[in-house]
């Protein structure tokens, strides 16, 4: 019998549950690898190279040359792992944030300054899309 | 005899400690999120445990993927700070309490819980981010740590009830220990917040003040709340909350709100932080 999924309603989310992570193994293990600094080093200098040292799909690879960090996460990354790119690239959380919601940061950390995204239409994807027929 | 005399809830946002690390704890952005510790420092120096039992959530530093404990007990004798991407953060050593901390795995695992036990760990943000809250930028940190981490990361994490169930088998072992120890008991993460996809920065502030308001006087009916609650209401990463349930069971039923501060936002989350005190 198939797993009770509840979470796949929820908008905009992908939960990272077993599934997620038997896809995603490869391209979270690359990403535990950069927390050390030779490692990042290796990376930064030739990233395709670095990262066809890795049994990830080449789909999971170009994503990451994109820092595509949305694509990353349909194809089984996690986030906390996903961090150790960015904060090899130098970037926050923030930042981050705000490239998977299409937002600009400025625009992105304004919305959080003003209360962050509302919940209101945001807890299910039926009332997500009802919201944008309006 | 060893005795949980508060506990106390924070986040663990990376921001924060990298806002304290730099210097820019003063800046008009980070000033109203210490504003709401300035009591709590003041407190902690008056309160002064002797150990801290962190419950906690390591974020891919400590644990890939090749092994993800869902309780784990840390009982070294010191765990350094984790090198997370961006070199580790100028902190100190956290020391940890080896005697206690195998007190309480033989006891909490002789009440069935499953603990993993760690001997050897690095502490990331989730861990350290709570410590330079209450205690700022000592040369040393004034407290030994016992970090318990729990498996929030990779879905489903343990139920609320099961983090809560856990404070209170945390509490039994703690009062059978002999040495007389002042111990505090920490929950951190949350409140809301969402850091993936395009529903990131999604923020609750009427949910998040409700399950203050349970976390405070009925923990037990609050620890039932399914997880689609968390990941639905307070986004994604909001789940984390359910360690603040472990803090909360370690408590006596009825406890004394000694501090409450809400705010948003601090980089993507809801900062939400209390203190407890046992009360009869």
């Amino acid at each position: 019998m198939a797993l009770d999924k509840p979470y796949a309603d929820v908008p905009g989310t992908v939960i990272f549950d077993a599934d997620q992570a038997r896809k995603g193994y490869h391209l979270n293990q690359f990403c535990m690898s950069l927390m050390k600094a030779e490692n990042r080093e290796r990376f930064k200098r030739d990233q395709r190279a670095y990262l066809d040292d890795w049994p990830m799909t080449e789909e999971q690879k170009q994503a990451v040359l994109a820092r595509d960090y949305n694509r990353m996460i349909a194809l089984g990354g996690n986030i906390y792992f996903l961090a150790k790119i960015f904060s090899s690239d130098g970037k926050s959380f923030q930042y981050a944030a705000a490239t998977m919601t299409g937002m600009s940061q400025e625009e992105y950390a304004r919305m959080m300054l003003q209360g962050g995204r509302s919940i209101e239409g945001n807890r299910r994807t039926a009332e997500l899309s009802a919201k944008e027929k309006k | 005899m060893a005795t949980i005399t508060a506990g106390v809830a924070t986040p663990h946002i990376p921001a924060i400690g990298a806002a304290i690390d730099n210097g820019r704890s003063n800046e008009p952005y980070w000033k109203p999120v210490f504003a709401g510790y300035e009591f709590s420092k003041r407190w902690i120096s008056e309160a002064r445990p002797d150990v801290v039992i962190l419950v906690y959530n390591d974020h891919a530093s400590a644990f890939s993927l090749d092994i993800v404990p869902t309780f784990a007990i840390g009982c070294a004798e010191r765990f350094q700070p984790a090198d997370e991407g961006w070199g580790p953060r100028p902190v100190p050593v956290v020391e940890g309490h080896a005697e206690l901390a195998a007190h309480l795995a033989q006891s909490i695992i002789q009440e069935d819980f499953d603990l993993t036990i760690i001997n050897r760990m690095d502490v990331d943000h989730g861990l350290t981010v709570p410590l330079s809250l209450l205690f700022g930028q000592p040369e040393r940190w004034p407290v030994r740590v016992i970090p318990i981490a729990v498996n929030v990361v990779l879905y489903p994490p343990p139920s609320g009830n099961r983090c809560f169930a856990l404070g209170k088998a945390i509490r039994r072992a703690v009062d059978s220990f002999d040495q007389d120890l002042n111990v505090q008991v920490w929950g951190t993460g949350g409140m809301s917040h969402q850091l993936q996809g395009p529903r990131a920065g999604l923020i609750n502030r009427e949910w998040d003040n409700r399950w203050l308001d349970g976390l405070i006087e009925d923990p037990e009916t609050l620890a039932r709340m399914p997880h689609i609650e968390y990941v639905r209401e307070a986004g994604s990463e909001g789940i984390e909350l359910v360690m603040w349930l472990t803090m909360r069971g370690a408590l006596n039923p009825k406890v004394r709100t000694v501090h409450r501060f809400y705010h948003v936002p601090a980089s993507n989350t809801a900062v939400g932080h209390v203190i407890l005190e046992n009360a009869s």
